[in-house]
């Protein structure tokens, strides 16, 4: 395909963004009207590029590279793992923007900006096919959201802000020292080559630490995720939607696209490692979680646990648990932006995260209470929704693994469920123990605008994953072909039986009669 | 080698001497007047002898014809880089002169002194004598020539007590950095029996002697001096925050590109065949300038004092490539230098920019709160500025830290890398402690009046540049920079 796609995707936001900008003081109307067009616009686009993307076609697709700068080159193109988070972005940028329509009202021009150019570096990361230039997309998203959280943030934002900037930037610093190395002794810094190449056992361990450093303070890991709470809490509703919803994927991201493919051996190594950690992880924060008097703190620590299952399938070097890793990314990015809009919507009326200010909202707020039903319930993981097939397919990963590592982290489910049903018995249930709770209308047009999409593919996803699945089938299946012989020893005792000598379902058929 | 050959050579060297002179003569005579001509007049003879260096930087120039009087100059790809970098540092620093000394800022004596251009002057030609230097005697001209031009620059204010102070501890300690480098100089010229480059080098051949070592470490002393490198950094955040802030823009880009572009011609053409006893030395005093410019400047709240800090910070990445010794590293030192030089422009702008309405500057951080309500253009460019600056892409100041670690960890000293970049983080706090006091806090409102074009001009150029766009100049910037740092590297 010779039209640009992915360029035109980041060019659309990024003009919008310069538009917004320039509308002035007075130009908020205008500024949320270039933001929707803009996000509604990439969109499309994104559904264009799903609909071009031939799926069992050649691993990457839609290749953009112009020799522009020295020493790196401009270089996109994406696999289905990138097609399906890009189209996540995208899908929830409009949705984001819709979240800030009323609630924002200071600098709208300059919010709706680094919301846009967020979503051109979201969408450079994932489509970068240069070491580099993923590098300067990825550390890049840090400016927007620093603003983001700083300006337009609660009353602790600037706690918040420099905390989240300074411990990611950290992270990130070391892998570029790593990144120089591998240009250094692969003689390219082209991603595709480098996920073939192999590295020197020994360099891998060191290689796979810095790396590490990076992705597990996205992600974020235990215990490398204490900016996250802050940074969710503080930060504007469309903010935390976009933290929960891509940002934390970006972790994810890394660890599937670099980790494990460029460095299998070290991976192997440290698995356990990051089981330990991912098991941790799951119980303590659901714990945690279960004690929050404030939603958006509760819903945070929730992803750090929901993020745990994340890593833990991927590390569990087999088919069924990247695919069920790439699933949550997906649903959970949708869920958790999905339950933060939902705090967003009550707190727009209410102004106050705490939950003990609102109770038995299912009465005067019927319909919000369904759908905040709805996307408790894909939090759980209950089947029907998107969130049951990834962790499904993520624990039967990791079951054939480690049946260890499966228990704790089913255990987490359980608690999952815990925290969830008591947020939603306190919020929704009950008697209306405050009047002003009481008094709160239902959801209001541009609010269902918000919830539908949502709702309708966490529920797509849970009924029918195989359009979410089939794009990314190939490309994990060339991953794990490419790390399963370095895979960690499994410990499911698995005898190789021997094959029957007819179907199971065989009728014996003589020769004789009709078919 | 023929004298008009040499001549031909110093061509800019040559106009900008004519035009000094001739422009004093002017000053004398026309008095404070004709300040803004003599301005215009400096800044458009910087210009012409700017475009000379043009075809040469291109086709490259190196080899024995670059040798000038008698191999006293050698004109290379390397000295025509660095001094088309002074040229365009000064003609910035001369556009918002007038802007500054007219208005309330300069205090008791407003109006432009028409000393100011010609000084600018002589002190860009001490630097242009400075980097095409090929031996001691050159080298220690064009410095005190360039260094005594300055001091009367940090001062010119006079009747200004913190501009006074600004020029005596300016004088004080760089006449002592002077002392130690002409002690070391003339130790190594008693123990290898020339003051040119080729024979120094060549006398220091094989083990050093004690003499020897003492006079390198002398010299390395006195060049760190000069561009402010901890442990010698102590004047730089008095001599900046007290001199006019013109000249404090003038003195964080041309004398460090100058002093940077004299530290590298000494360590690989006079030490270069004893890179072991000069790379520790300098591997140090960058990590150190690194993590003190970065700790030095938490605290501060005058704005020009935290950017002195800030070019302490940079000379210790600047160093990180001088310290990898070899062609990649020079060529990421002197990409670094050109990103430098215009993210300080920028930045130096824009806190020229800080005005009240009566026209006085601003320049500390209870100032500028909020600016981003009351003046968004200045603050969004000093955010581009200020990120860029902490090297966060996609601005090119990423770009500059870029190719320093690359050719670093080329180099083989992953751990040094390693450290020094985590060392850069802490920089960055307080970096984004500007955006965060120009975003995050409640205006002030104090920041009201009007700037002139040139002023705007500027500021606009520069943010542009350093902004992504920026990224589409790396491959001529690069391809320059690598012929500049490969003519460093023959030995003639």
């Amino acid at each position: 395909m010779d039209f640009p796609i992915l360029t035109t995707m980041m060019l659309v936001p990024l003009a919008g963004a310069i538009l917004c900008l320039f509308v002035g003081k007075d130009g908020g109307g205008a500024a949320r009207g270039i933001a929707l067009a803009a996000t509604l616009a990439t969109f499309a686009l994104g559904v264009m590029l799903w609909a071009n993307y031939e799926i069992g076609g050649a691993q990457w697709q839609f290749q953009e590279s112009y020799d522009l700068f020295a020493g790196f080159s401009y270089a996109l193109g994406i696999d289905g793992i990138s097609l399906m988070l890009i189209m996540l972005s995208v899908f929830l940028m409009p949705i984001c923007i819709l979240a800030s329509w009323e609630s924002i009202q200071k600098r709208v021009g300059e919010y709706m900006a680094a919301f846009l150019f967020m979503e051109v570096l979201m969408i450079g990361t994932f489509a970068a096919q240069d070491l580099f230039l993923f590098y300067i997309f990825f550390e890049a998203g840090l400016i927007p959201m620093y603003l983001i959280i700083g300006v337009w943030g609660g009353d602790n934002r600037i706690y918040a802000s420099y905390k989240f900037f300074l411990y990611t930037l950290f992270g990130s610093v070391l892998m570029l020292i790593a990144m120089f190395w591998m240009t250094a002794t692969a003689g390219t810094s082209d991603i595709p080559t480098l996920m073939q190449y192999d590295f020197a056992p020994e360099a891998q361990t060191w290689l796979w630490l810095a790396f590490f450093a990076s992705f597990a303070v996205k992600v974020p890991m235990w215990p490398f995720h204490t900016w996250l709470p802050d940074a969710h809490v503080q930060a504007p509703t469309a903010g935390s939607v976009i933290l929960a919803g891509v940002l934390l994927k970006l972790g994810g991201y890394g660890f599937i696209r670099f980790s494990l493919p460029m460095f299998p051996d070290a991976s192997a190594d440290f698995a356990w490692f990051v089981f330990i950690l991912s098991m941790i992880a799951v119980i303590y924060t659901s714990l945690v979680a279960l004690v929050q008097s404030d939603m958006k703190k509760l819903i945070a620590y929730s992803s750090v646990a929901h993020m745990a299952i994340v890593t833990v399938g991927l590390f569990a070097y087999n088919v069924q648990g990247l695919e069920g890793a790439m699933l949550i990314m997906l649903s959970h990015g949708l869920v958790s932006g999905a339950l933060f809009l939902c705090v967003g919507v009550i707190y727009d009326r209410l102004h106050t995260r705490e939950i003990e200010r609102y109770g038995g909202l299912s009465i005067n707020m019927p319909y919000y209470a369904v759908f905040f039903l709805l996307f408790t319930m894909a939090s759980i993981g209950l089947p029907g929704t998107s969130g049951f097939v990834g962790e499904f397919l993520s624990l039967a990963g990791i079951y054939q693994t480690s049946s260890l590592v499966a228990l704790i982290c089913t255990t987490g489910i359980i608690l999952g469920a815990a925290y969830m049903l008591y947020l939603y018995r306190r919020v929704a249930f009950g008697g209306q123990v405050n009047e002003d709770a009481a008094a709160m209308g239902d959801i209001r047009p541009r609010e269902w605008a918000m919830m539908v999409p949502i709702a309708a593919v966490v529920l797509w996803m849970g009924v029918y994953p195989e359009s979410f699945l089939a794009p990314m089938r190939a490309d994990i299946a060339v991953l794990d072909a490419h790390i399963s012989a370095s895979a960690p020893a499994s410990d499911a005792d698995l005898a190789a039986g021997s094959p029957r000598e007819a179907a199971a379902n065989a009728v014996e058929f003589d020769g004789e009669g009709e078919h | 080698m023929d004298f008009v050959a040499s001549l031909v050579l110093v061509t800019p060297e040559l106009q900008l001497t004519a035009a000094g002179l001739v422009l004093l003569l002017v000053a004398a005579w026309g008095g404070d007047k004709a300040a803004r001509g003599i301005a215009i007049a400096a800044a458009a003879v910087f210009f012409v002898a700017g475009l000379q260096l043009i075809g040469p930087l291109h086709t490259g120039a190196d080899g024995p014809d670059t040798l000038g009087f008698g191999g006293l100059l050698k004109v290379d790809s390397f000295a025509l880089f660095a001094k088309a970098l002074i040229y365009l540092a000064a003609i910035a620093c001369l556009v918002v002169a007038p802007g500054f000394f007219n208005s309330a800022a300069a205090g008791e004596e407003r109006g432009m002194r028409a000393e100011y251009p010609v000084l600018i002057l002589f002190a860009a030609l001490g630097m242009s004598i400075m980097v095409s230097a090929n031996d001691f005697m050159t080298l220690y001209l064009g410095l005190e020539l360039n260094s005594l031009a300055s001091y009367v620059l940090a001062s010119i204010l006079r009747k200004d007590q913190r501009s006074a102070e600004a020029g005596l501890k300016y004088f004080v300690l760089g006449a002592l950095a002077s002392g130690i480098l002409l002690y070391g100089m003339s130790l190594l010229y008693g123990f290898t029996g020339g003051t040119d480059f080729a024979s120094v080098r060549a006398g220091l051949e094989g083990d050093l002697s004690l003499g020897q070592l003492f006079g390198l470490i002398f010299v390395m002393a006195g060049l760190a001096f000069k561009i402010a490198a901890v442990p010698f950094h102590m004047w730089t955040p008095d001599v900046y925050e007290g001199a006019p802030t013109p000249v404090t823009m003038f003195f964080s880009t041309a004398p460090k590109v100058a002093a940077v572009a004299l530290t590298a011609r000494v360590v690989f053409e006079v030490f270069g065949g004893q890179v072991s006893a000069w790379q520790q030395i300098v591997m140090f005093t960058a990590l150190a300038s690194i993590v003190f410019g970065a700790l030095g400047a938490i605290g501060q709240e005058n704005l020009k004092r935290l950017l002195a800090y800030s070019s302490i910070n940079n000379i210790g990445f600047i160093l990180l490539g001088l310290a990898v010794a070899n062609v990649a590293g020079a060529s990421a030192m002197l990409v670094y230098l050109f990103i430098y030089v215009v993210m300080s422009l920028g930045s130096f702008t824009a806190l020229l920019m800080l005005r009240s309405e009566d026209g006085d500057l601003y320049e500390t951080f209870g100032d500028i709160r909020g600016l981003a309500v009351t003046r968004p253009v200045i603050a969004w460019t000093l955010l581009i500025q200020m990120f860029s600056l902490a090297g966060i892409p996609p601005l090119l100041g990423f770009y500059s830290k870029f190719v320093i670690f690359d050719a670093v960890v080329k180099a083989d000293l992953v751990a040094f890398a390693a450290i020094a970049i985590a060392a850069s983080v802490i920089g960055a706090f307080y970096y984004i402690k500007f955006v965060k006091v120009m975003f995050f806090d409640e205006p002030a409102g104090v920041v009201t009046g009007k700037s002139g074009t040139a002023h705007w001009v500027l500021l606009i150029l520069t943010a542009v540049i350093v902004s992504p766009l920026g990224y589409l100049l790396t491959p001529s910037l690069t391809d320059l920079a690598d012929k500049a740092a490969a003519a460093l590297f023959i030995t003639v």
